[in-house]
């Protein structure tokens, strides 16, 4: 067995007195694409959230080793963890350059970080739609341009581990797609992935191992194969396959 | 009052308004980044006049001390702040910056001071003194808070504010101080005679705004400090920590309030508490911008120096009440134009 990359051991996040993540734990193999699947409200927000630093939890969270547990966002990103958050987190009076530059911070003391280097460009081969935009204030961009922004700034800062938070979110189903396919395309480029979804069809399609959270539980866990085949999953979260044929992009648990 | 001293009025507006824009940017840019109202900025500009007086005297300046003890408070606080990952390098790092550096400052001005090595060495130390002490006061008094509400770091900005004016007047006396102009020249100008000094003040205050706008649109630094104002989530899950921006641009601050201090020494006797007043009208410009945009606050700034020279030539008694004045109106036209705004994060 490879040693984990990340390793969350029985985290419990609270937010005044209410659990909303409760003895979580998780682990994400080196260039594995790990989901976490849950309806609305099931915790997944707030245990990326504690993974990455921006909330305090209980637990413990070991990156390569290394304790993060009380490390600052900051200290985690310096490590190579990135997260794309719900709200994306744009820096939206900025223009879409300014917002990939910005990603490539943690390298300033490199020469990478000197207009992020080779990767602005490779960045616009990626995302011709960015390039086109490129001195567009960020705010002003569609829904589906700001999470393409979102996943390309992340990228500037090279992750070795990329979270994200329903990178589908109110994208159309084409969009959808084409985002799940980066992101398969990054873990086989030897990023490893957590994705955080409520389109379990889509993201036990790419994904390479599944965990399914209900009420801040773990409450089902297995490789996407099994997953994709086990009763509860297909009941709860996949729904029959004539509604999800129609409204693709949507579960069946009433978004 | 007829048109030539209405121009003379104008022009000595437009001078005093280039110092309150000084500090009006300033202010602007502290709140944007840390949600502080830097309260200080005024002592940043004694400190910078009170330190050039002495300096031109061939003495040590009293700030000389205070900046090797906010550098140790510094040090103490920057320590405890890194206690879950303080290794060897990092003491290293922090031990440079807090300890080392205001050391070869001291040293510099102790070397320098007595062989008194002329205006522009001195204005150079002047500023070396001053500048760091913005990041130092970040870092003891600012950021233990960074999470605590507008109000409670206004009232931390409060305390900093009559810390530093007690401070002033431990080391530098009751007593207040004037320097010689930058520059003794005088052009005739139609009916008025422009000073080489106010020539001096308005091409800093240009200089400092080219050099600000620069900094901000081209380097990523600067990018990094707009970010934060812009998305402080954001800008942390890019690895741009609130305490870096945060000791920046107060440093900023302080080294602009320096060179206010420097700019206005010869114009007016500065004595320990001088800064406030003069902090103060930088401040109903900066309101008068929303605490938000910068044309708007260097603009407000102009009017303010412009007010303020007329009130104190038709009512030199009003001339600060008229000054203050001038905020309520526009405190009225903004909370009727715009919704109320939510207290964020
Ligand atoms: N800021 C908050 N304050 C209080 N409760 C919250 C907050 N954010 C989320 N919650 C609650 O925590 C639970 C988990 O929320 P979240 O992590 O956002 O779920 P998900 O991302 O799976 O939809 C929900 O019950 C939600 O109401
Ligand atoms: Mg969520």
């Amino acid at each position: 067995m490879t040693q984990p990359m990340l390793e969350a051991e029985t985290l419990s996040v609270a937010y005044g007195r209410v659990e909303a993540v409760r003895g979580v734990s998780l682990t994400v193999a080196p260039g594995r694409l790990v989901t976490v699947l849950g309806a609305n409200g099931a915790g997944k927000t707030t245990l990326l959230n504690a993974l990455m630093g921006v909330l305090p939890a209980r637990g413990r969270i070991l990156f390569e080793g290394r304790d993060l547990t009380r490390l600052p966002i900051e200290a985690r990103v310096a490590q190579g963890l990135s997260l794309i958050p719900e709200r994306r987190e744009l820096f939206a009076t900025m223009s879409v350059e300014d917002n990939l530059k910005l990603g490539a911070f943690r390298f300033r003391h490199t020469a990478r970080g000197k207009d992020g280097g080779g990767d602005l460009g490779e960045m616009y081969r990626l995302f011709p739609r960015l390039a086109e935009r490129r001195r567009q204030q960020a705010g002003t961009l569609s829904g589906g341009e700001r999470q393409m922004l979102a996943m390309a700034r992340a990228l500037m800062g090279r992750p070795r581990l990329l979270m994200l938070d329903e990178p589908s979110l109110g994208l159309a189903p084409l969009i959808v797609a084409e985002v799940m396919r980066m992101v398969a395309r990054l873990r086989d480029e030897g990023v490893a992935i957590l994705l955080v979804e409520q389109n379990a069809r889509a993201a036990l399609q790419i994904a390479d191992h599944g965990y399914v959270l209900d009420g801040g539980s773990v409450v089902l866990q297995g490789d996407s194969r099994t997953l994709q085949g086990d009763a509860r999953v297909v009941e709860t979260y996949l729904g029959s396959l004539s509604v999800d044929e129609a409204l693709p992009g949507r579960t069946a648990s009433g978004r | 009052m007829d048109a030539t001293i209405l121009l003379l009025l104008l022009q000595d507006g437009v001078v005093n308004g280039a110092i309150y824009a000084l500090i009006a940017l300033s202010l602007v840019l502290v709140f944007t980044v840390t949600r502080v109202i830097l309260i200080p900025q005024g002592e940043f500009v004694a400190y910078g006049a009170l330190t050039l007086a002495s300096l031109e005297a061939g003495t040590l300046p009293g700030t000389v001390p205070l900046l090797l003890g906010l550098g140790g408070l510094a040090f103490l606080a920057d320590c405890a702040e890194a206690r879950h990952s303080l290794d060897g390098r990092t003491l290293l790092r922090l031990g440079l910056r807090d300890l080392v550096l205001p050391a070869l400052v001291a040293a510099a001005a102790w070397i320098l001071a007595p062989m008194k090595p002329g205006l522009l060495i001195e204005i150079l130390v002047t500023l070396a003194i001053v500048t760091p002490m913005g990041g130092f006061l970040y870092a003891v008094a600012f950021r233990p808070l960074a999470h605590a509400s507008v109000l409670v770091l206004l009232i931390a900005s409060v305390g900093v504010h009559l810390a530093l004016t007690g401070l002033g007047l431990v080391f530098f006396g009751a007593e207040g101080s004037r320097t010689p102009p930058l520059s003794e020249a005088s052009f005739p100008a139609g009916p008025l005679l422009v000073s080489g000094q106010s020539l001096w003040m308005i091409g800093l205050t240009l200089a400092i705004i080219v050099a600000l706008w620069l900094f901000f649109s081209r380097t990523l630094l600067g990018k990094a400090l707009i970010a934060t104002a812009v998305n402080r989530l954001g800008a942390r899950l890019m690895g741009i920590a609130p305490s870096l921006a945060g000791r920046l641009s107060v440093s900023v601050a302080a080294f602009i309030g320096a060179l206010s201090g420097v700019l206005i020494a010869p114009l007016t006797t500065v004595y320990y508490d001088t800064g406030f007043l003069i902090g103060l009208k930088g401040f109903v410009a900066a309101i008068i911008a929303g605490l938000a945009s910068y044309p708007a606050a260097a603009a407000a700034a102009i009017l303010v120096g412009i007010i303020e020279s007329i009130a104190s030539f038709e009512a030199s008694a009003f001339k600060e009440v008229i000054v203050f004045m001038a905020i309520i109106p526009v405190l009225l036209w903004r909370s009727l134009r715009s919704a109320p705004i939510e207290d964020e994060e």
